[in-house]
């Protein structure tokens, strides 16, 4: 498994973009971060969980509460910026196949 | 899996070379690159003037809540129908300068294509400051709807 691109994929999201900012001022536990967001509790638990798994948050107990915290050592480890400026390629260029492929269909159509 | 978009930005030079497979054929994907409305729908972008042949002139805007959040312009200086593209590009607005972009459209079989964008900027700290662009402006658009979030609380 790659697990440098899987950081790059964790960080793709703008939910997870808003998480770690979220935690870049202080710590917080699950719910209080949930409160922040209009979507639902289990999906930002599993956007939690993405972060974990790709090292870029930490849980540590605080006495019968889990806190999040930012791995700044992971965080550090993004100074590769060129995954991202790929990725707004591979999605401006997936886009392009997408609407030619509607294009192609109405011409067709109209035939 | 293998990537259909790939790039390659060597240490210490300041040009960069995008390559991307596509399963249209090289006419379709030269038509996406020379037709302004098919450009604005790809590239989610208005488009302000678009005059794709040698020596035309190109502009860009997106608006986001009535605020110009995005604009670039560019002199078309060579077209060549269904193999080659060179252009300039400069975002308005930024510190990157004007880029020279050269792209090579390339038959594979009737249904798919490779697409090769050469990008050439004027020094390797420019190339730099255009590589950190999405991530920041990610970062960006992170902390607005955070920032949103928050004024909805209040």
């Amino acid at each position: 498994m790659n697990l440098r691109r899987d950081v790059f994929q964790a960080i793709a999201d703008p939910t997870r973009r808003a998480i770690l900012l979220l935690l870049a001022a202080q710590a917080m536990t699950a719910g209080a971060i949930a409160s922040n967001f209009d979507t639902a509790r289990p999906t930002v638990s599993k956007h939690l969980q993405i972060l974990i798994e790709c090292e870029l948050l930490k849980q540590e107990p605080n006495g019968r509460e889990m806190f999040y915290h930012i791995n700044a050592q992971k965080m550090k480890e993004i100074d590769n910026f060129l995954e991202s400026f790929r990725q707004l390629w591979d999605k401006r260029f997936n886009s392009l196949e997408a609407v030619m492929n509607a294009h192609q269909l109405k011409k067709k159509k109209s035939k | 899996m293998e990537q259909k978009t790939k790039i390659e930005a060597l240490e210490g030079r300041q040009d960069l070379t995008i390559t991307r497979t596509f399963d249209l054929s090289v006419e379709l994907v030269y038509k996406a690159h020379q037709e302004a409305e098919l450009v604005a729908q790809w590239m989610g972008t208005k488009v302000i003037q678009f005059e794709c042949h040698n020596l035309g002139n190109y502009r860009f805007e997106t608006e986001y809540n009535g605020n110009i959040v995005f604009a670039a312009n560019g002199c078309f200086h060579q077209v060549v129908p269904n193999e080659k593209i060179i252009r300039t590009f400069e975002m308005e607005q930024a510190c990157i300068g004007a880029s020279l972009e050269i792209l090579s459209f390339e038959k594979l079989t009737d249904s798919s294509s490779k697409l090769t964008m050469h990008i050439i900027y004027q020094s390797e700290q420019h190339r730099a400051e255009q590589l950190k662009m999405p991530f920041a402006y990610g970062l960006n658009m992170a902390h607005d709807k955070l920032q949103e979030i928050l004024y909805s609380l209040k």
